[in-house]
């Protein structure tokens, strides 16, 4: 078996990990971090973490206003202290 | 402590906090948008009020809060009338102060889902003010607006990897933070 093939780094089980939480990890990449979780505390703890800050946000409801609204409202405002000077 | 205003850092550092706010009370992003904005502008216009007692987020919140009531003032004097008198169902409806009973309360909600709601906000504002500002556009654009990773790399001019990176140290100052004041 060559190295690498279904063993993975650190490194890139936390970044399937990350991705994973967009839902954005291939079914392979799943399957390869899964087999790392199986062994790797550091992984795991960091997956569990992850996993935790996704299930907050969900549950938060948060939403944004998007960066080309804030723009706008900075630019009133910039426009406003400007008067005030 | 004697609070300051920083008027040129209150869209970064408010306007979510107080979008989110607006949006559980009225329910609509546009209005809720408008309504940012007006709290922003009536902060400018009563800079030389502010005696420095407050934090300058619980000073913007008490603004907003005046604006929501101007909002729903404002709508039941006009279309928000005609809508409510529709909705009566016998004479006996049209006594009395009908406009204050049957106008639907816009803090109608399970007070304490909303507080717990409001406390978690809070914590989430309070960690992303932690992170460094390309880390919390990223963050917010990826995990508040749900937008796809192709189109944050063409907005903000990054490499997906560079994408990563930043989600990835967000996400970690995100938990460590989080697991300090809310978990």
């Amino acid at each position: 078996m060559k190295k690498g093939f279904l063993f993975i780094s650190c490194e890139e089980a936390i970044h399937i990990s990350d991705k994973a939480q967009y839902g954005e990890a291939s079914l392979w990449e799943k399957f390869e971090l899964k087999l790392r979780l199986s062994w790797c505390n550091i992984t795991r703890s960091y997956a569990t973490k992850n996993q935790k800050l996704s299930e907050v946000f969900r549950k938060s409801n948060l939403k944004s206003m998007g960066n080309k609204d804030r723009e706008s409202i900075k630019l009133i405002i910039q426009q406003e202290l400007k008067k005030q000077q | 402590m004697k609070h300051e205003l920083n008027p040129e850092k209150w869209v970064d550092l408010y306007s979510d906090y107080l979008f989110n706010y607006s949006i559980s009370r009225v329910n609509d992003s546009e209005i809720a948008k408008d309504l940012v904005q007006e709290t922003f502008l009536a902060g400018l216009g009563a800079l030389k009020n502010f005696k420095g007692e407050a934090h300058e987020r619980t000073w913007l919140i008490s603004i907003l809060k005046r604006k929501i009531i101007d909002y729903y003032r404002k709508i039941n004097s006009n279309k928000g009338k005609a809508e409510v008198r529709i909705q009566f169902n016998s004479e006996d409806d049209n006594e009395g102060d009908w406009l204050e009973t049957n106008v639907a309360d816009p803090f109608d909600k399970t007070a304490e889902d909303q507080f717990e709601n409001e406390e978690l906000g809070t914590a989430i504002y309070n960690c992303l003010a932690k992170l460094n500002t390309k880390q919390a556009d990223v963050f917010k654009m990826k995990t508040i607006l749900g937008m796809e990773t192709e189109d944050i790399c063409n907005d903000l001019n990054i490499t997906a990897s560079n994408f990563w990176v930043l989600i990835h140290r967000a996400r970690t100052t995100m938990a460590e933070c989080l697991e300090k004041h809310w978990f």
